[in-house]
């Protein structure tokens, strides 16, 4: 286990805690020397002209960020910069499978609960995408309103996911994936659409309903273990996880779908869903990028971590269930996406189907598939917060989405065309952009297993491409039929200098995805184990022949998806594809 | 007073010789009560005065406070009355914190004075938790009373007794014991309940809390007696012993008198469904009072409660476990439910205490040292953010109580944040969201119930708690609502509002007889069920006719029943608004239910001023809201609580 001279998991969820408080602190009033964001925002790199920028970037109404957008902005940045050291200090050897960076002090002593955080190879860049896109949704789209509030729900959400990610106890997730809802629900009602109270209350009441199991379902796993815990209850997720593992069928079960329901609300899966549309289209464009791109993350990374982790064998039982409902949501979802008449709607759906793909994924219960499910969240974040980047940027200049009212902007505005293909084309799936690494994975890993699943699976990619590819159509291509478009504002310099560390994440990932996979996959291995050995005969024994049957023949750092590019990939893919054959 | 319910337990313990000799070895408070106690064994009676300090110093706190009064003249002092009520609250809390750590037996805790009370951790925290509540409720009154014209030393005194009767209730360790402490606190507040004497509302409820609230008390009588028949003891102890020695061939009489004294308890701490009194007697009481009646009457019954169920009937736990598990689920739904449906903050307050009250028979249902420290737990975070919220309801209503619906939280954060701010998080806590004591509260209640592998009924408990949170996120929202601009549409405009509200302001408490009979019609209207869910939205507005805008706020401060319906530019809102959230058919709430853009700037509170909070207010939200953080974060309080399992 690593650890450092400084508490740098505990910095890195007060951090943004004490943000948020100073900025609620500060005076309102947003003074009227103009603060360039985008001369600050530069650290993302990427764009040339610096010097130049800041004469256009100053034109929009989002510059006078005031003292509280200040403390905002040096706190996420700082922020950044830890999240950073941590990536380069975690252990990138394939050692690593436990927690690393393990903080632990007492909290309330009464019920067993702990301050204890920790980090492994997939919170890890669950937490790096966290940092990275929070700075990108406080600072990018214009703020319209009181930027002193906005700024600490902000932050404070912002330490609430970090949380999260970080908490290695049960208490400390629950409190965490709880007291998420409060910014988000404030940042949907205070700066949302037209019918934005409505929206924040379904959001709200929706989880807070799910966690309700969730609370339940903890609180009994705690009480079930604490007969092999000599008596005393913890609520410590590793202690937990030895004990709990051992539990009775029945409650491995009952627990999980606990788990499951909470989580699948948050996530959300298919029949839970119906929150989700309503939520997305009134919030306002950095709330949505956030809940896009991360609070899905917390109950897919809930549903990981609670879910397999703890309760293995029912994670294996209920597996098929969650397996199902991925696919169904892909197919529903894939189906209303296209239906969609407004892009920014239709963007909310485009989300449904892509965290139904990492659902399956993780319950495949392959290396490949947990592996693939990961990086898909971390490909979701940074490609669905890219897209209501720039979804939200068109409704600034327009004031629209439906289709029907844009069309040919391509002529106006062909910087921001250019990105946001290249946006939809990792969302498609496109060789060489993190989406295709990720979807590969999942299908590979998904084949190996449930072949039929994965079978339905691959609908998603090309009904990703229909819908995406056509509303990139009604909206950049195309003759011009509303002269309402022909004067749109191109994307300027500050908003192209924002979404740039999103851009360059996207293609990273996608063509150099090594060191993302060295460092989850030997976390991955870790929970796979615990579920074959938990479910020996359940529906799981060939994950351990396929998982191990491919490092045999390659370096583990060398997995099918890390080969740079999508050729390479492919290449392996055969491969992967006959060793299952015969295997089986 | 005092003398009589000393005698009447000395009347009670002579009866019971047995046990004098027994108890007075144990109870040693020191060298006087050891004097005292010698002197009493010659009686055989002993009397542990350091068992019932709290009572005593209560009682005599509100002798003394009467005393006073008659020595000095009519109003010559009239901050008086609050400090000496406060220091009495103050003695007591050290006489408690006293008894906290010299609880005899080694922590175990004993039966003192023959038979009549316990001494021990569950009693000395429930008086920790009263005496904290005389003095947060005896600052807050402060100013209300002052405001209201109603101030004097009355006031103070029957909150003492009343906190009196509480403290007899929590240590009681016999069913007449008990059944005195729960008539001592009962007359009291439905005397306070009554307190606001130019308030009809106060009259009405005063007088529904009592003719219910006697009816409970013979139920509860009555309960006594079957469970007597049964068992031939009133004492707990006894009765415990002889359930547990005895099986009883045929257990109607005692299965009669256990539900009737848990109907008898369950009004006490409104239960559905013996909570019909709660909204209208918590609307129409003083509001500090109803902070208080919410904190001290829930937590005495509750203890009550506890003491006859977890210690008295516990081997009969198979009988009453199910039925306190009905009672949780029905309180739990009903009154998250029903809050919903109120557009008043007082009421809608009083149905979020039903189902607060569902969570602690949660507890209750446990019937284990968990729940019975979860349920303690429970009652001291719930005393805190229910007085902090009345406090500041009080702040926000204004003189005569006339703002009192929901509309008039709206912009609060703009008119006054910090207040604004004290609210959220009371709200926060009172919905369980992590960081607050509610939280905490909720946790412990759910794990209680849990490691009884109660699992559906923590399940339900849980959604429950997801539906309240509706309702007080709503009155978040209103408050954070986003500025409007100029009123742009309904017919009554701002200007109306802001000259019936300055009307309010100048003509203060005088009686305006005209106003007060125009609007008594329309406060009987909406006596029932203000703008409830029965009303469907449709008569209230038919009820408020838009040219009694101006008079509308100085009507509410004469006689108050116009400040059930809805105000008027809210009724004028209620035709426009079609969008219902959650489609309830429910009264809209101007702001939230509709957009602001359609002139619900109109209801900017009272007319955009500022609530005035007096600094006694500010003191005693600032306690609440300290502790409601305080207790959510750090575990000192679940440690306290966790120590008062120790079931003797």
């Amino acid at each position: 286990m690593k650890t450092t001279g400084i508490p740098i998991l505990n910095i890195i969820v007060f951090l943004p805690l004490a943000g948020a408080i100073l900025c609620m602190l500060l005076p309102s009033a947003s003074w009227s020397p103009t603060v360039h964001t985008s001369s600050r925002g530069s650290t993302g790199g990427g764009w040339s002209g610096g010097g130049s920028s800041g004469s256009t970037s100053g034109l929009g109404p989002s510059s006078a960020l005031g003292p509280a957008g200040l403390v905002a902005l040096v706190v996420a940045l700082a922020e950044l910069g830890f999240v950073v050291f941590l990536l380069i200090d975690f252990p990138s050897s394939g050692h690593a499978a436990g927690f690393q960076f393990v903080s632990k002090h007492s909290w309330i002593g009464a019920f067993g609960i702990d301050w204890n955080l920790g980090v492994d190879g997939i919170s890890l860049f669950l937490v790096a995408m966290t940092a990275l896109l929070f700075p990108v949704a406080m600072f990018g789209p214009t703020l319209r309103g009181n930027s002193r509030a906005f700024m600490g729900w902000m932050l404070l959400l912002e330490a609430a996911c970090m949380g999260t990610f970080l908490s290695l106890d049960l208490f400390v997730f629950f409190v965490m994936f709880e007291i998420t809802l409060v910014p988000g629900y404030f940042l949907v009602a205070g700066w949302g659409g037209a019918r934005r109270n409505y929206a924040a209350m379904k959001f709200f009441i929706y989880t807070f309903a799910g966690s309700a199991f969730l609370f339940v379902a903890i609180i009994a796993l705690v009480f079930l273990a604490a007969p092999k815990n000599g008596g005393h209850e913890t609520f410590d997720l590793i202690t937990l996880a030895r004990i709990t593992s051992s539990l009775p069928h029945a409650d491995q079960v009952l627990i999980f779908c606990g788990f499951a329901i909470a989580f699948a609300v948050k996530i959300p899966l298919v029949p839970f869903h119906s929150w989700l549309p309503d939520t997305y289209t009134e919030a306002p464009t950095a709330a949505s990028m956030i809940l896009a791109g991360i609070l899905f993350k917390l109950g897919a990374y809930g549903l990981l971590r609670l879910g397999i982790y703890l309760v293995p064998r029912g994670a294996a039982d209920m597996g098929p269930v969650l397996l199902t409902l991925a696919a169904v949501g892909i197919v529903y979802g894939s189906l209303i996406t296209i239906m969609q008449r407004d892009l920014k709607r239709l963007v909310a759906y485009a989300s449904i189907v892509d965290v139904a793909f990492i659902v399956l994924g993780f319950f495949a219960f392959s290396a490949q598939g947990v592996t693939g499910g990961v990086l898909e969240m971390v490909n979701h974040g940074l490609t669905t917060g890219a897209i209501f980047f720039l979804v939200g940027i068109i409704w600034e200049r327009r004031g629209t989405l439906r289709f029907a009212d844009l069309g040919g902007l391509q002529k106006s505005m062909p910087i921001m065309a250019a990105i946001f293909l290249a946006v939809v084309m990792s969302a498609v799936g496109l060789p060489g952009l993190n989406g295709f690494v990720g979807e590969f994975l999942v299908l590979a890993g998904t084949f190996v297993t449930h072949r039929w699943w994965a079978v339905v699976g691959t609908v998603a990619v090309i009904t990703a491409a229909i819908y995406l590819l056509w509303a990139y159509q009604r909206v950049f291509q195309g003759p011009v039929t509303n002269p309402a478009n022909e004067t749109v504002r191109d994307i300027t310099w500050r908003e192209i200098g924002w979404v740039t560390p999103l851009l360059l994440g996207i293609v990273f990932l996608g063509v150099y995805p090594r060191p993302f996979l060295d460092r989850v996959t030997p976390s991955v291995t870790y929970l796979l184990d615990r579920v074959e050995q938990a479910a020996p005969n359940a529906d799981v024994p060939k994950t351990k022949t396929v998982t191990y049957s491919l490092p045999a023949n390659q370096d583990v750092r060398g997995r099918p998806g890390s080969a740079p590019g999508g050729s390479g990939g492919s290449g392996t893919t055969s491969a992967a594809a006959t060793g299952t054959g015969g295997s089986k | 007073m005092s003398a009589a319910l000393l005698a009447s337990g000395v009347g009670l313990v002579a009866q019971t010789t047995g046990n004098g000799s027994a108890g007075c070895s144990i109870g040693k408070g020191g060298q006087s009560v050891q004097g005292l106690c010698q002197a009493a064994n010659s009686l055989h009676i002993s009397v542990a005065y350091s068992a019932i300090l709290p009572v005593l110093i209560l009682s005599i706190g509100a002798l003394v406070l009467l005393a006073v009064s008659a020595v000095l003249p009519k109003r010559a002092y009239p901050g008086l009355y609050p400090v000496l009520s406060t220091a009495v609250g103050g003695v007591s809390l050290v006489a408690s914190v006293w008894q906290w750590y010299n609880v005899p037996g080694g922590g175990q805790g004993s039966v003192e004075i023959g038979g009549q009370v316990f001494f021990d951790h569950f009693a000395a925290l429930f008086a920790i938790l009263i005496s904290v509540a005389v003095i947060l409720s005896s600052i807050a009154s402060d100013s209300y009373l002052r405001r209201e014209g109603l101030d004097g030393v009355e006031a103070y005194v029957l909150m003492l007794m009343s906190a009196t009767g509480a403290a007899l209730m929590v240590e009681s360790a016999n069913l007449i014991s008990l059944f005195l402490g729960l008539e001592i606190m009962s007359i009291a507040l439905y005397v306070m309940a009554a307190y606001h004497r130019r308030r009809t509302q106060s009259g009405e409820a005063g007088l529904k809390y009592f003719l219910l609230g006697s009816f409970s008390s013979a139920l509860f009588l009555y309960g006594i007696a079957l469970v007597y028949g049964a068992t031939g003891s009133t004492g707990l102890g006894l009765i415990a012993n002889y359930l547990s020695n005895n099986v009883l061939a045929n257990n109607g009489i005692l299965l009669a008198g256990t539900a009737l004294l848990i109907v008898g308890l369950g009004f006490k701490v409104a239960a559905v469904p013996f909570h019909f009194w709660t909204p209208d007697v918590y609307q129409g009481s003083p509001t500090p009072f109803t902070g208080y009646m919410a904190a001290v009457a829930k937590a005495a019954g509750f203890a009550g409660l506890l003491r006859v169920l977890d210690q008295g009937l516990l081997t009969q736990q198979t009988d009453w476990r199910p039925i306190i598990w009905v009672l949780a689920v029905i309180t739990l739904i009903v009154g998250s439910v029903l809050a919903i449906a109120s557009r008043d903050l007082k009421r809608m307050l009083a149905y979020s205490s039903i189902s607060q009250a569902g969570y602690v028979l949660v507890g209750v249902q446990a019937a284990s040292g968990t729940g019975k420290s979860a349920s303690l737990f429970y009652l001291f975070t719930y005393m805190f953010i229910i007085i902090g919220s009345f406090a500041v309801v009080d702040a926000i209503q204004g003189r005569g109580e006339s703002h009192s619906d929901l509309g008039a939280m709206r912009g609060l954060a703009r008119r006054h944040p910090l207040l604004a701010a004290a609210m959220l998080v009371l709200l926060l806590a009172q919905a369980g969201v992590p960081f607050t004591s509610g939280f905490l509260a909720k946790f412990y209640v759910i794990q209680a119930s849990v490691q009884q592998g109660q699992y559906y009924l923590a399940v339900i408990a849980m959604v429950a708690a997801a539906v309240a949170a509706f309702f007080y996120l709503r009155v978040a929202l209103l408050m954070y609502a986003s500025p409007v601009g100029a009123a742009s549409g309904g017919p009554s405009g701002a200007g109306s509002l802001a000259v019936g509200s300055a009307g309010a302001g100048s003509a203060g408490v005088s009686a305006g007889s005209s106003a007060g009979a125009g609007s008594a019609g329309a406060g009987s209207a909406g006596a029932g069920s203000a703008g409830a869910g029965s009303a469907g939205g449709a008569g209230v507005p038919a009820a408020v006719p838009a040219g009694r805008a101006p008079s509308g706020p100085a009507g509410a401060t004469a006689v108050a029943p116009a400040s059930r319906p809805p105000s008027p530019a809210g009724s004028a809102l209620d035709v426009e608004a079609e969008e219902d959230v959650f489609g309830a058919g429910l009264a809209p709430i101007p702001g939230f239910d509709t957009a602001p853009a359609t002139g619900a700037g109109t209801l900017d509170g009272p007319a955009g001023e500022a609530p005035y909070v007096s600094s006694t207010n500010a003191m005693v939200i600032l306690i609440s809201v300290a502790f409601t953080i305080a207790a959510g974060v750090s575990s000192f309080a679940v440690d306290f609580a966790k120590a008062a399992t120790t079931v003797f």
